[in-house]
């Protein structure tokens, strides 16, 4: 009981904040807001000289400099959108962990739902083609064997 | 000397892998039994060679024989006996013969438990098996010797990555083997009854538990790798979708869908076609997940650096094995009749729905994998894709899954209606929706996540005890009768149980700690304060010292809570000095409700401040709680009767007796 107690003062109490990794003190804004939008674009910015981590996540010094410049522009009035595409503009899109929704990238977004498309047509349709087989395999029963399935369930 | 022997027992292997991949198959196609009798002991040298083999390259890392090129390249004098232990397999040339091991050990343990195995398949599955393993040793022999000299020898090594010098590491990857490389086994029944070109209820009774042992072994070894990442890197991550990573939980996923499918061929004779194809998929994930580790083709942060010459060489025998196992697929899997019947609404359906929704979910994180790839392929564009694609788009299949779990889980055979079902997992419904309406309301900021994911992960805890409660007939039966039923509930039940009760308790943990963490990032010197979430850090003190093969700098906090002292913690920065490596050891003070999680940074440079990072993981305990429940329930099912298809040889060599 304690424990929930704990749990839902925890809430309420304290602001809901994103994990922060190799952010330094001295990198962080004073405006709260400003910030947690710093951070939330930081998670899906790609440190270019580590293999395969944020700059929210690595320690390299490029990851810093990505880190001030995000914050920069952030100060500076641009919308996440905006700081996005500053980004590309320099480092193009490599730099973003999530990848755009363009045409060229169409199919590694819609791999899922089409997977799980042709998976239920093709479901479906075997269904359907062994419903007749089903059927033709099954002999119907005689009426005495419905006499006798009657009196089973009845009695 | 010992380590020529060593490479001489592996090139014995190789001529006994060779033995074995033609010998019992011609044998089975010809009905010449000796042939096929060939199979098992074949299986057992290879797995002796080899585990000698493996013992003398073990030996050359204990002994710190720097004249063998690996171990002066992989370990150091200096460093305590368990990591050079686990040096033997902290590079690419032995983590081969780790995993060759792994291939033959199966291999034996097929030869000597199948005993109930009917002749033919057991030979065709170790033929098969043993082409693997022979592709393999090749592979080590001519171009990843782990045997090769260094002339001179150096006096030292170059020391161990200090980031693997780590007990999670040391055992994370035998146990992964064991898992990915142990699906190989599935491949290789599967591969067999495609050559035979019968698939039945005793197939899937004798292909299920080496799987399930894969299973297990691959979910111990993920949430090593996962529970490592999270105390060693220093920011408690434990997930980063790093292409490594996704290589083994794609097999993962799809092991998931073969246990399930397996059932159903079992149980109803039917959905053949689709568990053999699972089966060949699981294990050519493996291939390709080992391919992309070792052939530098993708970057991560987990590769080994390796030459182009092997990655072909692996990309060769991923291409055979997977081109070859499919197009015999493609020619028999058609001739393979299914006979149950059901109707779309039963446990059949809601297995079929679990089938589709796992493989297209590992379908999801193989196309993210492998996108950068083929983008830079065909049009030279290089392109990340990082942790916010894999979380939007392969959450909505795993929701879609856990919704229908509890569902699936009570429908009956061949024919179910969804209406009674949900009569009885109403009030599990009500429950989980309330608890997601709570964390909604109560939390600040509109965030879904947290409630959603508290809401599905009590749905599917719940609906295991409206089983539970199901299956010992609990609303209808009195308590003593439903409790006396639980004692007697075969443990195959008591598997399925935890498996599921885990993963609910793994989504609680993800949803917990992924919305709710608490971090405070600041400079601090000894005498500060740091608040947090309810508690007081204190800041004591730094000291100096000096470890066995590294120098350290250590924090000293004090840690309470309403004026009690709660924990002391002692977080440090280390230097390896050989490779001048730093590292940051955090200090976690563990909990069942959350983890207090501390890190030392860099000294600034005015002498008295440190950054200092402090952490609040509510729950996060919870998701490797809930990976070892699925393991252990999967290890419980190993034991279930059941499964020792030996039982079925002991009773009828009884029965004559009983029938005189």
């Amino acid at each position: 009981m304690r424990m929930i107690v704990f749990l839902l003062a925890l809430l309420i109490a304290v602001p809901v904040a994103a994990p922060v990794h190799a952010v330094q003190p001295d990198e962080m804004l004073a405006d709260p807001v400003l910030e947690a939008r710093a951070r939330a674009i930081s998670k899906q910015v790609r440190c270019l000289v580590c293999r395969n981590e944020s700059i929210d996540d690595s320690n390299a010094k490029l990851a810093r400099d990505l880190r001030l410049l995000v914050r920069e522009r952030l100060v500076a009035g641009d919308s996440d959108a905006e700081v996005f595409d500053y980004l590309v503009e320099r480092y193009g899109e490599f730099v973003l962990l999530k990848p755009k929704f363009s045409a060229a990238n169409a199919l590694l977004w819609l791999a899922g739902p089409i997977a799980l498309l042709l998976g239920l047509i093709a479901i479906v349709a075997y269904h359907r083609t062994r419903r007749p087989r089903a059927a033709a395999n099954e002999a119907p029963l005689s009426t005495e064997e419905k006499r006798r399935l009657e009196d089973i369930l009845n009695g | 000397m010992i380590v020529e022997l060593g490479h001489f027992a592996l090139t014995l292997a190789f001529a006994v892998a060779l033995f074995q991949a033609v010998v019992p198959l011609v044998g089975a196609g010809r009905g010449w039994v000796d042939w096929m009798r060939a199979a098992a002991p074949a299986a057992l040298m290879q797995f002796l060679l080899t585990g000698f083999a493996f013992a003398a390259l073990v030996n050359a890392f204990v002994s710190s024989d720097f004249s063998v090129r690996i171990v002066a390249e992989n370990s150091n004098s200096q460093i305590p006996v368990l990591y050079r232990v686990s040096g033997t397999w902290g590079n690419h040339e032995g983590s081969m013969l780790l995993l060759v091991l792994i291939l033959t050990l199966f291999g034996a343990m097929v030869a000597a438990f199948g005993r109930g195995l009917p002749l033919g398949l057991k030979a065709r599955t170790l033929s098969v098996q043993s082409m693997i393993a022979a592709a393999f040793i090749g592979f080590i022999l001519f171009t990843s010797n782990p045997f090769d000299r260094l002339v001179p020898a150096p006096l030292d090594g170059n020391d161990l990555n200090p980031l693997l010098q780590d007990i999670g590491l040391a055992i994370h990857p035998p146990f992964l083997y064991l898992g990915y490389v142990g699906l190989s086994m599935a491949f290789s029944f599967a591969v067999a009854a495609l050559i035979e070109g019968k698939v039945d209820a005793a197939w899937a009774r004798w292909v299920r538990p080496w799987t399930l042992l894969a299973w297990v072994m691959l979910t111990v070894g993920i949430a090593l790798g996962s529970y490592w990442a999270y105390y060693e890197l220093g920011w408690g991550g434990w997930w980063f979708w790093d292409p490594v990573e996704n290589a083994s939980f794609m097999p993962w996923l799809v092991a998931g869908a073969l246990l399930h499918s397996a059932i159903v061929v079992e149980k109803r004779n039917a959905l053949k076609a689709w568990t053999i194809l699972l089966a060949i998929l699981a294990f050519s994930l493996s291939l390709v997940g080992i391919f992309i580790v070792r052939s530098g083709v993708l970057t991560s942060v987990h590769a080994f650096a390796n030459d182009p010459a092997r990655g072909v060489f692996i990309l060769a025998i991923l291409g055979v094995t997977i081109v070859g196992s499919l197009t015999l697929y493609a020619w028999r899997a058609p001739g393979m009749r299914s006979e149950g019947l059901f109707q779309p609404v039963s446990r059949e359906g809601g297995l079929i729905l679990n089938n589709l929704l796992l493989a297209v979910a590992a379908a999801v994180v193989f196309t993210g994998t492998l996108a950068p790839l083929v983008r830079e392929f065909f049009d030279g564009a290089k392109i990340s894709v990082g942790a916010p694609f894999f979380d939007l788009a392969f959450t909505p299949f795993m929701v879609i899954l856990i919704v229908a779990m509890p569902l699936g889980s009570l429908l009956p055979w061949k024919r179910g209606d969804l209406g009674r079902v949900m009569a009885r997992l109403w009030w599990a419904a009500a429950l989980a929706l309330a608890l997601g309406g709570v964390v909604w309301g109560v939390q600040t900021g509109g965030a879904l996540l947290a409630p959603v994911g508290l809401a599905l992960a009590a749905w599917l805890i719940l609906g295991v005890i409206v089983e539970i409660g199901e299956r010992i007939g609990l609303p209808r039966a009195s308590l003593g009768t439903a409790l006396g039923r639980l004692t007697r509930l075969p443990r195959a039940d008591w598997g399925k149980f935890l498996a599921h009760g885990g993963l609910g308790l793994m989504v609680m943990g993800i949803a917990a700690v992924t919305a709710w963490e608490i971090e405070d990032i600041r400079l601090a010197r000894p005498g500060d304060v740091i608040p947090l979430g309810g508690y007081e850090i204190h800041f004591d003190s730094v000291s100096e010292g000096q470890g066995p093969n590294y120098v350290y700098q250590r924090g000293h906090f004090t840690v309470t809570r309403d004026g009690e002292v709660v924990a002391v913690m002692e977080p440090e920065k280390r230097l390896y000095p050989v490779q001048n490596q730093p590292t940051t050891e955090a200090a976690i003070d563990m909990g069942l409700t959350r983890d207090l999680y501390l890190v030392l940074g860099d000294k600034q440079t005015n002498g008295e401040d440190w950054v200092v990072r402090a952490y609040l993981k509510p729950l996060v305990n919870w998701i490797w709680l809930g990976a070892l429940a699925m393991a252990i329930g999967g290890a419980i099912s190993l034991t279930d009767r059941r499964y020792r298809v030996g039982a079925a040889v002991r009773r009828r060599r009884a029965a004559p007796v009983a029938a005189e």
